[in-house]
């Protein structure tokens, strides 16, 4: 794959997109928001510096999900009133775009899907169940959260959210979908939980004393 | 990392953080890079906002009368199913029932890659808890989680009263959760809800002295009193299968009994039939027989005494003797037969005939010396003395069957006594022996 490159109209500085379809990416040096359009990149915006955080994965991190090899090239990152997590752009060695989020350590892999008749946001309740895919989802938690920044790319333009709500729902399988009201149309993402060793990560952060 | 990668936006190696209690100053040490919501200060015991960065102070409780301290201090290291975690955070809950305040104790262990874990400790018996993945199921009294069926135990509502070290939640002292558990021994399923949330985890009861040697810790662990919820029985067979293989036993021995049966040859070797006349018997009534031949290998030899008594007694002394080498074997035995009417109604006592079998006996010439003694009430009787050869031997399969029964009985028992004293202490107190399992696959 050959990999489309650009410089930030801010600094200057090399922009490389390892994922074709990347539509936004935040420059490494000046962390100027750039989105893709037919000719240049445009910078949208600014990332404040992002808080410190505590998840092992980082841009770059690679690890297998179901023989299938992936690498991290972004992310975003959401607070809630019990704290943060991230959901990390991963791009897998097929091509598709996937999200390892990390929430306290726990670990979930998904991917978009498409679903007809989604319920507002305001219509969703905590034990109410849903059907996709053959499988029976239940509500276990609706978050209120609130965009806290991004890094690297992104498969769309994420960069001026306030506040967003995510539903999240489980399966007595270990399945696991995510109903995203970032936008007007809610997206649903559908996944699994996946155990750290499972994944073989490399390129981890290290922490002082582990 | 590839080549020329820039640095990353976050620092590289993040350090636990050094601060201090903004109550009294004492020094606090934050262990999870930045997870903590909150932290407690280990020396005031102000519960404060690890958020923020002046360590805002949000809550205190009056810890001075009721100082718990944690059984493994915080800091403390220890490999848990092959990965290392820190204990970080401790916290004592109560929950009252029946009027009784019953304690337990929680720890909460961080590793920075797999996250975080939790240690539960009630009277000497600990649990090794993680959050499920998986969706419990819940039906009538039972949970149905990744495919197995844990019975209701105990919903009970769990106060916090006492904090220590950091968390990745808001804890405060005083809040209050319901908390029901499911078990399937050595697991136990449990939800816990505050507000709307339902948080379900799955715990493993673990002994005192695991924890012990997993986190180095000096001394004795505190014993366990009594049987805990979801400890695993010391029966660890099930129940049910030692009854199905005491059958199995219980079908070869019979299969036994007859093949011996059938493979016994009986040989009738001497039948006859003798009568004692009082009126002529004078001084010793003994006599001998004529002589009979015992063949084969060496065996038994069984001798039946018959006699139509009622309600009387005959006594039979015996020698028999091998013509040859004139060994003898003694033997008396003894032919009575009571029968009659009383307030219980019909009763009998003895019958009108005796076995004995003799083992061991070669084979060769042989006769027996008969000395018979008669009640006194008896003025004539006659009585049949019958030799059989190589006879089957029964008593040995009754052995064997009670040497099979007993320690079915007593695991059974054990089994029972148990599970007793477990659900004794659960909402569901046995009544009855319905319980009686080694296992919970009976539900």
């Amino acid at each position: 794959m050959t990999q489309p490159f650009a410089n930030c109209p801010n600094c200057g500085a090399k922009i490389v997109f390892r994922w074709s379809s990347s539509v936004q990416t935040v420059c490494e040096y000046c962390k100027s928001i750039l989105v893709r359009t037919d000719v240049d990149l445009k910078k949208v915006g600014q990332v404040a510096d992002l808080p410190p955080d505590s998840s092992p994965i980082q841009v770059n991190t690679e690890g297998m999900y179901r023989n299938k090899s992936f690498v991290v090239v972004g992310r975003i990152l959401y607070e809630y009133d019990q704290g943060g997590w991230n959901e990390w752009h991963v791009m897998m060695n097929d091509g598709k775009s996937a999200w390892l989020s990390d929430a306290q350590n726990e670990y979930a892999i998904s991917f978009s899907a498409n679903a007809q008749n989604l319920p507002a946001a305001s219509r969703v309740q905590v034990g109410q169940q849903f059907t996709w895919s053959n499988e029976r989802y239940t509500v276990s938690v609706i978050t209120p959260a609130h965009y806290r920044g991004v890094e690297g790319e992104l498969p769309f333009q994420y960069w001026d959210k306030t506040d967003v709500t995510f539903v999240d729902l489980r399966t007595e399988s270990g399945k696991f979908a995510t109903l995203d009201y970032s936008d007007p149309e809610p997206v649903l993402y559908l996944g699994e939980f996946v155990e750290f060793d499972d994944l073989k990560l490399k390129n981890l952060r290290s922490f002082e004393g582990w | 990392m590839s080549a020329g990668t820039p640095p990353l936006s976050t620092p590289s190696k993040p350090q636990a953080k050094g601060l201090n209690c903004p109550k009294c100053g004492a020094a606090i040490t934050l262990r999870t890079f930045g997870q903590a919501e909150t932290v407690v200060c280990g020396s005031c015991h102000s519960i404060l906002d690890a958020k923020d960065p002046n360590l805002a102070i949000l809550q205190q409780f009056d810890a001075a009368t009721r100082i718990s301290k944690p059984l493994i201090p915080l800091g403390t290291r220890g490999k848990l199913r092959g990965t290392d975690y820190e204990v970080i955070g401790f916290q004592r809950r109560h929950s009252k029932i029946e009027g009784i305040t019953y304690y337990w104790h929680e720890y909460l262990l961080f590793n920075p890659y797999k996250g975080f874990r939790y240690l539960s400790e009630y009277n000497g018996h600990w649990n090794d808890i993680s959050v499920c993945k998986q969706l419990p199921v819940v039906e009538f009294a039972a949970a149905n989680y990744l495919g197995e069926v844990y019975k209701h135990f105990q919903s009970s509502d769990a106060n916090t009263d006492f904090v220590l070290g950091e968390f990745p939640w808001q804890v405060r002292v005083g809040e209050h959760a319901v908390v029901t558990d499911f078990v399937h021994p050595p697991r136990v399923l449990s939800s816990e809800k505050m507000d709307k949330e339902v948080t379900w985890s799955i715990g493993e009861y673990m002994y005192g002295r695991e924890i012990w040697e997993i986190f180095k810790l000096p001394g004795a662990p505190p014993e366990a009193i009594g049987v805990y919820e979801n400890q695993p029985s010391p029966v660890t067979t099930n129940v049910r299968d030692i009854w199905i293989a005491f059958a199995a036993f219980v079908f070869l021995l019979l299969l036994l009994m007859a093949g011996f049966d059938m493979l016994a040859k009986k040989d009738p070797v001497f039948d006859q039939t003798y009568t004692f006349n009082r009126a002529l018997a004078k001084g010793e009534q003994s006599f001998v027989t004529d002589v009979f031949e015992l063949t084969g290998r060496t065996s038994d030899v069984e001798i039946k005494t018959s006699a139509p008594v009622d309600n009387h007694w005959i006594y039979v002394n015996y020698a028999l003797i091998n013509q040859d080498t004139e060994h003898a074997w003694d033997l008396g035995r003894e032919v009575s037969y009571y029968h009659g009417y009383d307030s219980d109604g019909h009763w009998s006592e003895g019958k009108q005939s005796d076995t004995v079998v003799i083992s061991s006996v070669p084979s060769g010439h042989y006769f027996l010396r008969i000395e018979p003694e008669v009640d006194p009430l008896v003025p004539v009787i006659s009585y049949t003395v019958e030799i059989r050869r190589d006879v089957p031997v029964f008593g040995i399969y009754g052995l064997a069957f009670l040497a099979l029964l007993v320690p079915a009985l007593i695991i059974s028992w054990r089994a029972y006594v148990f599970e007793r004293s477990r659900w004794s202490e659960s909402d569901h107190p046995p009544m009855d022996f319905s319980n009686l399992s080694g296992n919970s696959e009976d539900a």
